[in-house]
């Protein structure tokens, strides 16, 4: 990690309420579909890699921004890094895609994208968190698995 | 259209297998995976069973494996940036030779015609050329003409000619020169997003590429002093994309393999589908056409990886998954 933060002030945005439990979900006869807001929920408390805040905290992750195709088993995430030149955001994708890789049944295909127009380089982040070689790749590489699983580990 | 008839499925690996290469004769299958084990099936009273596990012979995973042109042999490339070649001699598999030099993960191995010449690749974005002579293999060329991480590399099927495919998205060919350096004699491109694998035909005048970009393309080499009129420059072939099949795939192609025996080109998606291609019967050589002939929804639950016609027996195709298994099917008109 570096020595210096690279955004020393971020923004910091309300997190959203816990989600409510109807009597729907509770009977386990009726088939739940996974929806934005689950999907958002597995991911809204990974932590930032450089400040002690989450995702949601920072807005990087969004409930608006996750599109769940339940059908086609398709979900696809953008996220919004901080700053547009942010070093973090190869990590904070990939941090995204490993807990939705863990969390979800494998049937599901997950692409995880930077929000259009906020990165410098998102193009090339984007090809790299698509190429699923490349990340089975990086998740061999222990120092930075033990990085990942900080970031995910939810706080208590 | 085709049907592709599911013959056996076979568990054995712990998690995604990357690839499948059959044995020169046909009668036995390699596989290899992220559980860094290489298995060797072979078909005994009609069943196919796991013969050989071959076990600690890379730290990670095991991303392509390739049988020698004679059979006697294995070279597996893995992501522990070594390539290891396996024979017989002893009477079962051993590794006897580790092949060392790339800097990151080695992506594809491929075996030349001869068996003499051996090629790897890797994400630190070069080729290597061995020369395997009496079980020494000396690197005889590193080529860093890819700007990016390099997926595969494939043999000509006749000549002493390579092609590699890459995340900068283009495909190169090399040849050696007069001066017994190898260079990069073609850059074929027109790919959007990664070049994932390719496939020679049986004349090796064409080849066939898929991409990250949800597009197959056929590409025609046109020698010096073609027909067509194509102009060359310093005496060496071009490669014109000839041919797009775009609309067929939703997601990623992973690999493509054009059957040396009957023409048909099959292809392994991010969609969980096998598809196969056949040329039209009244297509122009130079603007030929393809059809979809088979399309195999759920062929397996997860990503296909790899697809490989077996080299002897016409219509029998294998391949591999993220869902831990390796297929064996028929295709059949």
């Amino acid at each position: 990690m570096a020595d210096q933060l690279e955004n020393t002030n971020p923004k910091l945005y309300k997190k959203v309420h816990e989600r409510e439990i109807t009597a729907e979900d509770e009977d386990e006869d009726v088939v739940d579909d996974f929806d934005s807001r689950e999907i958002f929920d597995l991911i809204r408390n990974i932590n930032d890699p450089e400040h002690p805040l989450t995702l949601e905290e920072l807005n990087v992750v969004e409930q608006s921004l996750i599109e769940v195709d339940n059908k086609h088993n398709k979900v696809h995430v953008k996220f919004t890094p901080t700053i547009p030149h942010c070093s973090m955001a190869t990590l904070i994708g990939l941090s995204i895609r490993v807990q939705l890789l863990r969390a979800l049944p494998s049937r599901f295909k997950v692409n995880v994208e930077i929000t259009p127009g906020t990165h410098a380089s998102e193009t090339a982040v984007n090809k790299q968190l698509a190429d699923k070689e490349r990340v089975a790749a990086a998740l061999e590489n222990n120092h930075l698995i033990e990085v990942i699983n900080q970031c995910i580990a939810a706080k208590m | 259209m085709g049907s592709l008839e599911l013959k056996q499925s076979l568990s054995g690996h712990k998690g995604r297998v990357w690839n499948v290469c059959w044995h020169p004769k046909g009668n036995s299958l390699a596989s290899c995976g992220e559980d860094r084990t290489i298995r060797i099936w072979a078909n005994e009273s009609s069943k196919w069973v796991v013969k050989t596990i071959l076990a600690e012979g890379h730290q990670r995973t095991v991303r392509e494996v390739s049988w020698s042109p004679c059979g006697n042999y294995i070279a597996s490339a893995s992501f522990d940036a070594t390539t290891a070649i396996w024979d017989k001699k002893a009477g079962q598999f051993e590794c006897n030779v580790t092949l060392e030099g790339h800097e990151h993960e080695v992506k594809s191995v491929s075996w030349s015609r001869s068996g003499q010449l051996l090629s790897t690749c890797s994400r630190d974005k070069s080729v290597w050329i061995w020369e395997a002579a009496d079980d020494e293999y000396e690197c005889a060329s590193v080529i860093s003409c890819h700007a990016q991480d390099v997926k595969k590399v494939k043999w000509h099927p006749h000549e002493d000619t390579l092609a590699s495919a890459s995340y900068d998205d283009t495909v190169r060919i090399f040849k050696e020169d007069a001066y017994s350096d190898w260079v990069c004699t073609a850059t074929l491109n027109s790919h959007t997003s990664t070049v994932w694998s390719l496939s020679f035909d049986s004349t090796g005048n064409r080849l066939a590429t898929c991409s990250d970009d949800k597009t197959v393309k056929i590409w025609q080499e046109y020698k010096p002093g073609n027909e067509a009129g194509i102009s060359t420059e310093n005496n060496e072939s071009v490669w014109k994309c000839c041919c797009t099949l775009s609309g067929y795939h939703s997601r990623p192609i992973y690999d493509i393999d054009w059957c040396k025996l009957t023409g048909l080109i099959a292809t392994a998606c991010g969609d969980d589908i096998i598809r196969i291609f056949r040329e039209d019967t009244d297509s122009n050589p130079n603007q030929p056409s393809f059809s979809m002939v088979c399309t195999t929804d759920d062929a397996h639950t997860q990503d296909v990886n790899s697809v490989q016609w077996n080299p002897v027996v016409p219509g029998q195709l294998a391949s591999a998954s993220d869902d831990g298994l390796v297929k064996i099917w028929l295709y059949s008109e």
